[in-house]
């Protein structure tokens, strides 16, 4: 019969499996292996001080990442996270150095504006069915032109943001930098939501098999919608920590960040084509990023150099995703369960 | 007279199931040969074969009397075999005459394409047909008979020297069918070997020189069309070997199901029936006789034009299948892959995803409650699986339907739609797969079973309707129900002959 696989067979397969599966461990055991090496060319790089600045620095992406994760598992994109930052940023800083706001009412100001400018993006994508990748291209632009409109020449100083603002970055809890608890506390929300709710079943769903979401009665069009505005929201979040993180606002800020998310979401293992993926994976491929950019420093390569690199670490996972998926098949239909 | 092409006992397997068993057909130059048999006979395998998609796993292939091999579609264009396949494949945003010439426009200078020389050489083809074409403007919006005499064009512009036309009448208009016949005649009487697949006898008739059946993927006779009646191509088709389905008679109760005068604008006219607690509807009928779509219909999924839907007595109409599924109608779609599962999902959570919001009716879901209740589901099923947590994708295409069937009981309907339950799956798994059915009627489900396969809908269903091109032919009981006589009435033939 064919469901008499033989044990051999079921190995491989599980094998592959395993391996698919577990990106986030493959991806830590990675860095383990490479940070040994790149410690014993700059001892500097074990340090304390030198991984909770790795760290803070990835969180900006990981909170990014998290959200762009929700949207490439619906099978979208979102192109416009960078513009969503860097409006949020300057918008953010421009009304802190003002007075309008207070730094917790920056931080709710800077969730609602990204909320509204993914609510746009979904209402482009989920209503007007206009192709993902075209329509936050186009958002990318406007969001971003309106940031340069806003900002004209002008920047927020450091000086001009409240005493003790720029600070929270580096400020530690229980020996954690706050940074790294909030992209902690986004990941375990974020993985609740999608683990333990309908809406997270939903969005895999979708993403995974449309035609038969649409047979079931899934709401496939709110689903998406709230993904993109999820990951505006989520962008928003990552703008205002830009602003703690750099001080220093002008109109071009968080400019060419989509390539960091997109490629931290992608080697963290969610899937390109939909379907599957975690959220901590997106989170761990943005830590990923920052401790190669980190490396290279430290090793005393050209930064100059990041921009290449990012791009060989999203081919790499892609392949090595596709010859793990392809494999996977091959031992399916050799035990002939498919 | 060597045959132009001869296939001598090719065989084809895919996985358990055998779809060309030892088949022989020869086809002449200067004939039209018509292929006929029951979906599934193993017709649309040989013309793959032909077109070189699928390589036989045994017999060999004569063409003009030498061995020769089909590897691949550009060979079988190197060979002269030329495919027309029931739904045209042409590039809609390029223009006529560069989808005619795809892959091999004439050359101009230094390599580049000869735009005029293609154009005037596409004009001359079509002047050859008899037909007006504007070879500048691109193919999309052009009719389906339009885009198929494109196709044949394209046959004409490699000197097909084997024409083969799959289904090629299926959405043609009767006008359109007559063009179609002339000008198969004119390529048959300049000594091109034509293949017919064709579901329309008639058509066969009206056409073809010779015909040869297939059933179950066995050869079962070639004879020349003059000395046959529908009646014995009828006869030829069906017949098949019937295997034992645990059908047992139960109590019919009240009308469930009513359907008065449903219509689709060009997919299905005035379909009425009606389907009662505990009963088993067949809907019969040739691929592409409307049944799915009236399926479709039924959950919502497509929109009526016309006529009503009555459930339980009370009139119906819905937007979305989250409407029908929430008024008790439950639909396991034809494809069970791409409509029916997310392959990327454990069993249990296929399981639960139509009844997420009445299971879990607050924010958060249980991972042991989803376990439990899609445990319960599958037992009644005797899913072969090492848990409800093991991944859709990795069961065998029997245990997956009944994973859709679990899927679909979770909801608790009154009215179940199979399309196709069974197609693909062993034969184990096929008894077992009836054996359901016929329990859930026993239960007082109201089940309208699709299905290609005659002996199946003949031994499950306790009446039978039968769908042709759209239209409703004869509803027929179960003591009453033939093969032949469902099969006169899916070709068409059964209003003229009774």
């Amino acid at each position: 019969m064919a469901d008499a696989a033989t044990p051999v067979r079921t190995g491989r397969r599980n094998w592959l499996l395993a391996v698919g599966r577990q990106r986030e461990l493959s991806l830590l055991a990675i860095m383990f292996v490479l940070g040994g090496i790149v410690s014993l060319m700059a001892p500097q790089f074990l340090s304390v001080d030198n991984f909770s600045q790795v760290a803070v620095l990835a969180s900006i992406t990981a909170v990014a990442a998290i959200g762009e994760a929700l949207v490439i598992i619906t099978r979208g994109i979102d192109l416009s996270v960078e513009a969503t930052i860097g409006l949020v940023a300057y918008a953010v800083a421009r009304s802190l150095e003002l007075h309008l706001v207070d730094p917790l009412g920056a931080l709710a100001m800077g969730l609602a504006i990204g909320l509204g400018l993914g609510m746009v993006n979904g209402f482009i994508i989920a209503v007007l069915k206009v192709p993902a990748i075209v329509a936050t291209l186009g958002t990318l632009s406007i969001f971003r032109g309106i940031d340069y409109v806003i900002a004209g020449p002008d920047q927020v100083p450091l000086a001009g943001l409240p005493p003790g603002f720029a600070h929270i970055a580096r400020t530690d809890f229980l020996g954690i930098p706050v940074f790294v608890l909030a992209t902690v506390g986004v990941v375990v929300v974020g993985s609740l939501l999608l683990r333990s709710t309908r809406f997270g079943r939903q969005i895999y769903a979708v993403g995974s098999n449309p035609e038969a979401a649409a047979i079931l009665g899934i709401p496939s069009r709110r689903v998406v919608f709230t993904a993109y505005a999820l990951c505006g929201a989520l962008a928003g979040l990552a703008g205002v920590m830009w602003v703690i993180e750099f001080g220093t606002i002008n109109g071009t800020a968080a400019t060419g960040v989509t390539l960091a998310v997109v490629a931290a979401v992608v080697v963290g293992g969610v899937n390109t084509l939909g379907g599957s993926g975690t959220l901590a994976g997106a989170a761990i491929g943005a830590l990923f990023l920052g401790f190669i950019a980190n490396a290279l420093i430290l090793v005393g390569l050209s930064q100059f150099w990041l921009q290449a690199i990012y791009g060989l670490v999203i081919l790499l996972a892609i392949s090595s995703d596709q010859i793990i998926r392809r494999g996977v098949q091959r031992a399916n239909t050799r035990s002939g369960t498919r | 007279m060597t045959p132009r092409l001869a296939l001598t006992g090719i065989s084809k397997r895919f996985a358990a199931t055998a779809a060309l068993a030892d088949v022989s057909l020869e086809l002449l130059a200067g004939e039209v040969h018509a292929l006929v048999g029951e979906n599934g006979a193993g017709k649309s395998t040989l013309v793959k074969i032909l077109a070189g998609v699928h390589q036989p796993d045994e017999g060999s292939i004569l063409l003009d009397g030498v061995a020769t091999q089909i590897p691949g579609p550009a060979q079988s264009r190197a060979l002269g075999i030329a495919v027309v396949h029931q739904e045209p494949r042409l590039f809609p945003d390029l223009t006529v005459a560069e989808n005619v010439f795809i892959g091999h426009a004439p050359a101009g200078v230094a390599g580049t394409i000869d735009w005029r020389g293609m154009r005037r050489a596409a004009q001359a083809l079509f002047a050859e047909l008899d037909v007006q074409f504007d070879v500048g403007a691109p193919v999309r919006g052009l009719s389906m008979a339009d885009q198929q005499l494109i196709e044949i064009a394209k046959a004409l512009s490699v000197e097909a020297s084997v024409l083969v036309l799959d289904e090629p009448t299926a959405s043609l208009s009767a006008h359109e069918v007559e063009r179609l016949f002339t000008i198969v005649r004119r390529l048959r009487d300049r000594g091109v070997a034509v293949l017919f697949v064709s579901h329309r006898l008639d058509e066969v008739f009206a056409l073809c020189d010779r015909a040869t059946v297939f059933r179950d993927g066995r050869h079962v006779i070639t004879a020349p069309i003059a000395g046959l009646t529908t009646a014995d191509l009828i006869r030829h088709m069906v017949g098949r070997t019937v295997s034992l389905f645990p059908k047992v008679d139960n109590p019919i109760g009240d009308v469930l199901l009513e359907v008065r005068g449903l219509s689709r604008v060009g997919v299905f006219r005035d379909v009425s029936f009606d389907v009662r607690a505990g009963e088993i509807l067949g809907l019969a009928g040739l691929v592409g006789a409307g049944r799915s779509e009236v399926a479709r219909v039924l959950f919502g999924i497509d929109r009526r034009d016309s006529g009503e839907v009555l459930l339980g007595g009370a009139p119906v109409d819905f937007s979305a299948p989250s409407a029908a599924m929430s008024a008790g109608i439950a639909y396991l779609p034809e494809d069970r892959h791409q409509q029916g599962l997310v392959l990327d999902f454990s069993i249990a959570q296929n399981v639960t995803l139509p009844i997420l919001p009445r299971l879990f009716p607050r924010l958060l879901m249980r991972a042991s409650t989803e376990r439990s209740v899609a445990s319960e589901h599958t037992a009644q099923f005797n899913v072969r699986m090492t848990g409800v947590d093991q991944e859709v994708g990795a069961l065998s295409g029997g245990n997956q339907q009944k994973v859709v069937l679990a899927k679909w009981l979770a909801a608790g309907p009154r009215v179940l739609i199979l399309d196709e339950p069974t197609r693909g799956i062993d034969i184990g798994a096929k008894v077992e797969v009836h054996r359901l059915i016929a329990q859930l009627a026993a239960k007082g489900l109201a089940i309208i079973l699709i299905s290609s396969d005659l002996p199946e809908i003949l031994a499950m269903s306790d009446r039978i309707i039968v769908l042709h091109e759209g239209r409703v032919t004869a509803e027929i009981s179960r003591a009453e129900a033939t093969q032949e006589r469902v099969m006169f009435a899916a070709t068409g033939t059964g209003a003229s002959r009774g």
